[in-house]
């Protein structure tokens, strides 16, 4: 059994509106120095595989079909 | 003309299109569930807003996967008009039947407004009723209408005349204004105003009657 973790977040060509804003509210605390604040989805799942490189395969392939939408998304997950 | 109005689960403006195409287009109109497949004997099928389920992970993501899209699918490769409004719109996209993609609205609030969009092209089974120019008054119901396309896909829907509505006044952020398009062939439109809510007096506009007496003319051309 392995566990996948899975970020998921805009392109970074992509405005994010999400992210502009709690950057603007995390300034608006006094916090100085930031950039690029960037709003993500984060997916954590249990899954089963004869091998590692199998489980890398599945994950692949969930994310380009349904969790991530390629034409705004990136992806990039890790697998324990 | 058969129209055909499709329900997911948390689809929530199905009703007002089935009202408009039965009452005031005075044609038949079935509910199609998302779980059956035969749309064989629609002229028009329509997704109409809402929630599908409950647009979790991304609007009209899980949707996509609906028994029935593949059948919509068909449908539209066959030539069939499909039109998709708001939620309908999103479905549209993920499903790969219209380019780009939805982001959140600019200004991260869901926007339930009247605005004025501008008619941009009127050779499409959809905006034939309408004038080139003509500007429509249309209600918005949106938090995900923000219409994202990269340069070179702008490119393709300005080239191939595909922009069919843009805002008079950018509610969302929408790349070039964009309010609706169609697919290459032109028989799928996506589109994010409601024509379904301005189509009686009594709810003060009947801007958006003209979608679906164009749907119709153009029905009855080609069976001519």
């Amino acid at each position: 059994m392995f566990e996948a973790e899975i970020k998921i977040t805009l392109k970074k060509t992509v405005a994010d509106p999400q992210g502009l804003t709690i950057k603007h509210a995390l300034e608006s605390l006094g916090q100085k120095g930031i950039s690029e604040v960037r709003m993500g989805k984060f997916v954590k799942m249990k899954l089963e595989a004869k091998d590692k490189a199998e489980a890398d395969s599945q994950v692949s392939e969930m994310c380009r079909k349904l969790l991530a939408n390629p034409i705004i998304e990136e992806y990039s997950f890790e697998i324990k | 003309m058969r129209f055909g109005v499709v329900v997911f689960p948390g689809s929530n403006c199905d009703q007002d299109c089935f009202n408009v195409i039965q009452n005031v287009m005075k044609q038949p109109v079935e509910y199609v569930w998302h779980k059956n497949t035969k749309l064989d004997h629609f002229d028009c099928v329509i997704i109409p807003g809402g929630f599908s389920y409950g647009d979790y992970l991304r609007c009209g993501a899980i949707a996509r996967f609906s028994p029935i899209m593949n059948s919509i699918i068909k449908f539209a490769n066959d030539g069939g008009l499909v039109i998709g409004i708001c939620n309908g719109f999103q479905v549209l996209l993920e499903a790969g039947l219209l380019p780009g993609a939805m982001l959140r609205n600019k200004n991260l609030h869901f926007i339930c407004k009247f605005v004025e969009l501008k008619v941009e092209a009127t050779d499409t089974p959809f905006s034939s009723g309408y004038k080139k120019g003509q500007v429509l008054r249309i209600p918005i119901a949106h938090n995900e209408g923000n219409y994202y396309i990269d340069d070179k896909g702008l490119a393709e829907l300005k080239n191939n005349n595909q922009i069919v509505f843009r805002y008079v006044d950018n509610p969302n952020g929408a790349v070039d204004d964009i309010a609706g398009i169609v697919n290459k062939n032109r028989n799928v439109l996506g589109m994010m105003p409601h024509p379904e809510r301005s189509s009686e007096q009594e709810l003060t506009s009947v801007d958006g009657l003209g979608v679906f007496t164009s749907i119709v003319e153009w029905l009855e051309r080609r069976s001519k």
